[in-house]
């Protein structure tokens, strides 16, 4: 079947780039992991709301633009071409809002949504323990049943945004008796700023403080707050997975934007000689293009219904990577960010140690600071370790065996 | 652009794939390698038959109209069977001589190339310095800067083996041959046949890949140490996971560059304009030429196809290691197809010099 960009994407990619260079701050903003940035951000968020930009794949009911997913990939690669700033909102818009669309009521919907769509709540995700990492069913935070609602008691890690963000998402232990460890788990929504939560921020490797701790004590969670059966929350929190790790996290817009400054930056300043940099570079342009490519060779399979579809009216984007496939996606896209950061601070030689906040950092420490991000992608949404289990078992076939 | 493969396209994919299996290639491939070259020929005229050298031949020349994306699917196919002899040469010559348009004694082969009766090497100095199966074709021609001469006569150069032993090779003949044509138009020919033949390789290799890969999963969860599956060990499923990585993301590069060298933007500058327009990109962000596109494709099934043979040799333990192994004939192979048509160096000094590489 043929992909082709019908007059109404083209004029959607254009709507989409008009908005952008008009509105996309002139100066980057403060960096999203101090108070300042996570202000500056949050109110970049509600001005893509109001042009309708932030959350384009929903329904228009929530504040989106129903867009498909091909439109999605040519909005985001237009948000990355015109370097507007990093979305705060990201954890809820790619890991809660499908699981909402899956399994939410329509009241979550309608209540949780269109704040997420305007910034007005910033979402953080609360998976991790100290005893549960890779292996999240491990984990032993309690939902305790109490009148009309739960009781949550535990200590939550590693909960990227939380040092700033207004509401967390997770999953704990309501059934202890369950005969396995991922069953009798619950996934709930609940307030940062709760009476009984305690907000630990941790610097990350350059000391901003991009995750915390939550030490939860007693925190009261109303019933309208689970989402989907209580002790279902392990295959509700599975089920949309892939967003985590695929397609919808990390867009290809972001890494073609990224070559593409690559390529001019070697163009700039590279030493023609030195080939294994050039070497590098082109790869980076290669991987981005790979990427790019594998995205729409993915939208179309979803066009033409050979892949999973949006269900019970979730739009195509927040299904785009169901499953073993977007552990694939994950490996793939993690390891080319730190290749191209790493590409770009050798080629800038003695400017590549500057860090992102140096007054003489190059290009306003963008490649420092994607650095520092980059590093992490590795390790968070399932570790790659993870993912190639997944791949070997699930896609390959492989036997399981001790991890 | 087209993203996905039709169910016609996926038919003629699964008919080769059962044809080349039953074809016994590896026994063809040691006698080719042994200068017997009648099972390959056998196997050759099986792919005439299904109409594969067709797929490079104009119409008006017997063939089916210059179709790239047919010939990936194709030629992944013989990569997967190790299909020996000089196949990518033979589909550059058919676009070469199609795209000259000459009647004379070049476009007369034509005909016989898409019925699978010819054999034929090709070769140019700009792409390397050996001809491949000169001892094994019907014809050999070269093409050096504007002109095409049919090499003849006193017989090709004696011959270097490579570690792939379908691959028998020789140096090109810096002169004698009677020259055919000369001018601009064979220089323009010649590129539009270097990326068809640089496109042809990348796919063996995805092929090539795909089968290492297949291979030594099948191996590794039939062979037990310390009493379990040696596929049960992280370190080797985290090996393999990597290999099908490195081929996924490979895959659609190999059949994105496809679709660019049907879009009319083959080498030689051609403006990019002058694509079919029917073809656009979703991401509106394609290379600026195929030549690009294929140099990407090259890199990326290059690399991923040598990353299968590593692992698939390592995995295999000392028997990855022996000849008496037939998958150690794709592990050659993937070595040799990584040079072939444009090295990893130039291909990525190639992708650099497109003005916008990645968009």
């Amino acid at each position: 079947m043929d992909l082709e960009l019908g007059a109404d994407d083209e004029e959607f990619r254009r709507a989409a780039r008009d908005w952008l260079t008009a509105r996309v701050p002139a100066a980057p903003l403060p960096s999203l992991e101090t108070a300042e940035g996570f202000a500056a951000h949050r109110a970049w968020e509600r001005e893509l709301h109001s042009g309708r930009w932030s959350v384009v794949s929903w329904p228009e009911e929530y504040g989106g633009r129903g867009a498909s997913l091909v439109r999605w990939l040519l909005f985001e690669e237009e948000y990355y071409a015109a370097r507007a700033p990093a979305r705060v909102s990201q954890n809820g818009i790619s890991l809660l809002a499908p699981t909402l669309f899956e399994h939410g009521t329509d009241e979550q919907l309608a209540r949780v949504l269109p704040a997420m769509a305007s910034g007005a709540t910033v979402w953080a995700q609360a998976w991790s323990e100290p005893g549960a990492g890779s292996d999240l069913a491990a984990l032993r935070s309690a939902a305790v049943r109490t009148e009309g609602g739960w009781l949550l008691r535990g200590h939550k890690t590693w909960s990227s945004r939380a040092a700033f963000a207004d509401r967390a998402f997770g999953l704990f232990r309501s059934h202890p008796g369950a005969d396995r460890p991922h069953h009798g788990l619950t996934y709930l929504m609940f307030d940062l700023t709760a009476p009984g939560v305690t907000v630990r921020p941790i610097g990350r490797l350059d000391g901003k403080p991009a995750f915390a701790e939550l030490f939860l004590d007693d925190v009261f969670v109303p019933d309208a707050d689970v989402i989907g059966e209580p002790g279902r929350g392990w295959s509700v929190a599975m089920s949309t997975a892939g967003n985590e790790r695929g397609l919808t996290l990390r867009s290809p817009g972001r890494f073609t934007a990224a070559a593409a400054r690559l390529t001019a930056l070697w163009r700039d300043i590279a030493d023609p000689a030195d080939t294994a940099l050039r070497d590098r570079v082109a790869d980076a342009v290669i991987g981005a293009r790979a990427y790019q490519l594998a995205a729409c060779a993915q939208a179309a399979r979803i066009a033409a219904g050979s892949a999973p579809k949006a269900a019970g009216g979730a739009p195509a984007a927040g299904r785009a990577a169901p499953g073993a496939e977007a552990s694939l996606t994950k490996v793939f896209w993690s390891e080319l960010d730190i290749a191209l950061h790493e590409t770009a601070l050798d080629l800038l030689g003695p400017y590549g140690e500057l860090a992102a906040d140096a007054a003489e950092a190059p290009d306003h420490g963008s490649w420092a600071d994607g650095w520092i991000f980059a590093l992490a992608g590795p390790v968070y949404a399932g570790t790659n370790e993870i993912q190639r289990d997944i791949i070997a078992e699930r896609l390959l076939g492989l036997p399981k065996g001790r991890r | 652009m087209r993203f996905l493969l039709d169910d016609e396209q996926r038919d003629f994919g699964r008919t080769l794939g059962r044809l080349l299996a039953a074809a016994e290639t590896p026994a063809a491939v040691r006698a080719w390698g042994a200068g017997d070259h009648a099972p390959g020929r056998a196997v050759w005229r099986r792919l005439g038959e299904a109409g594969v050298f067709g797929l490079a031949v104009p119409e008006k020349y017997g063939g089916s109209g210059f179709l790239p994306v047919e010939l990936v699917v194709a030629y992944v196919e013989a990569g997967r069977h190790a299909v020996p002899g000089p196949l990518v040469e033979t589909a550059a010559a058919a676009a070469l001589f199609g795209r000259l348009d000459d009647p004379g004694p070049a476009g007369r082969r034509l005909p016989a190339i898409a019925a699978g009766d010819a054999m034929i090497s090709y070769a140019d100095p700009a792409h390397g310095p050996y001809t491949l199966d000169a001892t094994a074709a019907d014809a050999v021609f070269l093409t050096h800067g504007d002109t095409l001469r049919r090499i003849g006569g006193s017989g090709p150069e004696p011959v270097q083996p490579s570690v792939d032993p379908s691959r028998r090779l020789s140096r090109c003949a810096a002169e004698g041959g009677g020259v055919l044509a000369s001018g601009p138009a064979v220089r323009a020919a010649a590129a539009h046949a270097a990326d068809t033949a640089r496109l042809l390789t990348a796919a063996q290799a995805l092929g090539v890949g795909r089968r290492l890969l297949d291979d030594t999963v099948a191996y590794v969860k039939q062979r037990t140490q310390f009493g379990v599956a040696v596929g049960s060990f992280q370190a080797v499923k985290h090996r393999l996971a990597d290999v099908l990585v490195a081929l996924e993301f490979a895959e659609p590069l190999v059949f994105g560059a496809a679709v660019e060298l049907a879009g009319g933007t083959a080498g030689g500058g051609a403006d990019p304009a002058d694509a079919d327009p029917t073809c656009a990109d979703p991401a509106d962000a394609g290379p600026a030429d195929a030549g690009t596109a294929i140099a990407m494709a090259k890199v990326a099934a290059g690399e991923a196809a040598y990353a299968a043979a590593r692992a698939a040799l390592q995995l295999h333990g000392a028997l990855g290691y022996t000849d008496e192994l037939d998958l150690s004939l794709w592990m050659r192979k993937a070595r040799a197809l990584r040079g072939a048509w444009g090295t990893p160096a130039e291909c990525r000094a190639r992708v650099l010099a497109s003005p916008t590489p990645g968009r």
